[in-house]
């Protein structure tokens, strides 16, 4: 740790953007630094675009009343799509997760998205994700199939089992992504709990 | 003496915390060395080769590279994963429970091969006992041992005369039983019923083959949960979070086996 005085004085316009962009996720000093001196650099309308960016994206990005998914027309896009099975949920943490899924293209159903998952020991409990919003959505009996695509690590997986337990009684069939090995690694270095799920989830070939 | 700067240990994951794009700071308990935090690097990528073996809740052995501030994890291989835990949302809720109060109770680099062993035989009777709540009661009545919090509940706390056989109260404050006498110069307390009295005293004075022989129902088993849970409180000065969630499941009765 160097005790050196900033170079740049924190208050004045391009300090304040290098502290602005250091408090953003993976932007260290440095880095904040060659962001804020590219801008400075660049054309005025670049700068403008990026403030204006940045302003529409609290303005017009809301949830989706449906899915929760973030959105800027309510519904969202895949929720309105009638080209889509509106008899499967897929349930998902977050909605970087759907942009996951929808890459592969494979899955034509809704997504819901919980904005979280169960965490006893960080005290997020049930109220903290949106079980609510899910619940009343199945209520009006058209959801077939809940597919559930948590994490699998442990606040996923206690979600999911969360989630089996209470929309089972409604007569809605539950499925969990299938758990085994990811593609392109190695056996050997594979843990026990992966191994004996993917045994038994083992598939005729 | 010169540390070696790489070394191994068993150790069992009680912390999991977020780091960056993809990184993790692990807390784990271990027989030697107590509480440590190592650093994962990658950890939370698909195709990171320790994921699985530095989970909550699983017994490995892990490897370390001395660094600066925090160890390197640099190899995990699982001895235990616990899975029936892993696959049961109450068994799994009440794993988090144990260490997160392991967690809570505890000093970093502080040697306790007692409460890890302690740790290791409660995940273990929670895969295979019926009695889980009385699993959990053992858990912490041993874990206030020796974490030097003792309650006292064979004589009253006060004056020191032996209980007489009736309805005695719990004082967190006092740190065990206090006579109704006594009672009424402790502005907080817990009412406790001569069963919840008896079995406490089994739980904390033998071994677990013994206290699993003990039948207790619904109502004495929450007067024991009540009580225990307010000393852990009262000590720790703040709720123990993973509780309210066994809470919540207790009270929508979901604690039963998935699938079933």
């Amino acid at each position: 740790m160097s005790k050196q005085e900033p170079a740049i004085p924190a208050n004045d316009a391009i300090g304040r953007l290098v502290q602005e962009f250091s408090k953003l996720p993976g932007i260290g000093p440095k880095s904040a630094q060659r962001i804020t001196f590219h801008l400075l650099r660049s054309p005025e309308e670049k700068a403008k675009d990026l403030a204006e960016a940045l302003i529409s994206l609290k303005q017009r990005v809301n949830l989706c009343s449906i899915c929760c998914n973030v959105t800027e027309t309510d519904p969202c896009p895949i929720c309105r799509n009638s080209q889509r099975d509106s008899a499967m949920v897929c349930i998902v943490e977050q909605p970087q997760d759907i942009l996951a899924l929808e890459h592969t293209g494979v899955y034509k159903g809704l997504y819901h998205v919980l904005h979280g998952a169960i965490s006893p020991t960080e005290g997020v409990g049930v109220d903290d994700i949106r079980t609510r919003e899910l619940l009343a959505r199945l209520e009006n009996n058209t959801v077939k199939e809940v597919i559930l695509a948590t994490n699998t690590n442990m606040e996923g997986e206690q979600t999911a089992m969360y989630l089996s337990r209470i929309v089972t009684p409604l007569g809605i069939k539950v499925t969990r992504l299938a758990r085994g090995l990811p593609f392109g690694t190695e056996l050997e270095y594979a843990d026990d709990v992966t191994l004996t799920r993917a045994l038994e989830g083992r598939q005729e070939y | 003496m010169s540390d070696p700067r790489e070394y191994q240990t068993e150790a069992v994951v009680i912390k999991k915390t977020k780091l960056g794009e993809a990184d993790s700071i692990l807390t784990f308990f271990t027989p030697r060395l107590g509480k440590i935090q190592g650093f994962a690097k990658s950890l939370r990528k698909p195709k990171s080769k320790m994921a699985g073996h530095l989970e909550l809740l699983t017994h490995s052995t892990v490897s370390f590279s001395r660094g600066r501030n925090l160890d390197t994890i640099t190899g995990a291989q699982t001895i235990d994963a616990f899975i029936p835990l892993k696959n049961d949302l109450w068994l799994m809720s009440c794993g988090l429970y144990i260490i997160e109060l392991v967690h809570q109770f505890t000093a970093e680099h502080q040697e306790n091969y007692g409460l890890f062993q302690l740790m290791l035989e409660t995940l273990t009777r929670l895969c295979q006992a019926e009695n889980k709540e009385l699993v959990l009661r053992y858990f912490e009545l041993h874990l206030l041992e020796s974490a030097g919090y003792r309650p006292q509940l064979r004589q009253c706390v006060a004056c020191h005369k032996a209980l007489e056989q009736t309805t005695n109260y719990f004082s967190p404050a006092a740190g065990g039983i206090l006579c109704p006498d006594c009672n009424l110069n402790h502005p907080f307390s817990y009412p406790l019923s001569l069963n919840a009295q008896k079995v406490l005293r089994v739980l904390q004075n033998d071994d677990y083959s013994a206290a699993d022989r003990v039948k207790i129902d619904a109502v004495l088993g929450r007067e024991m949960e009540n009580v225990i849970g307010g000393y852990l409180k009262y000590l720790l000065e703040k709720e123990v979070k993973s509780a309210a969630w066994l809470d919540t499941l207790r009270e929508q009765r979901l604690q039963f086996k998935r699938n079933a």
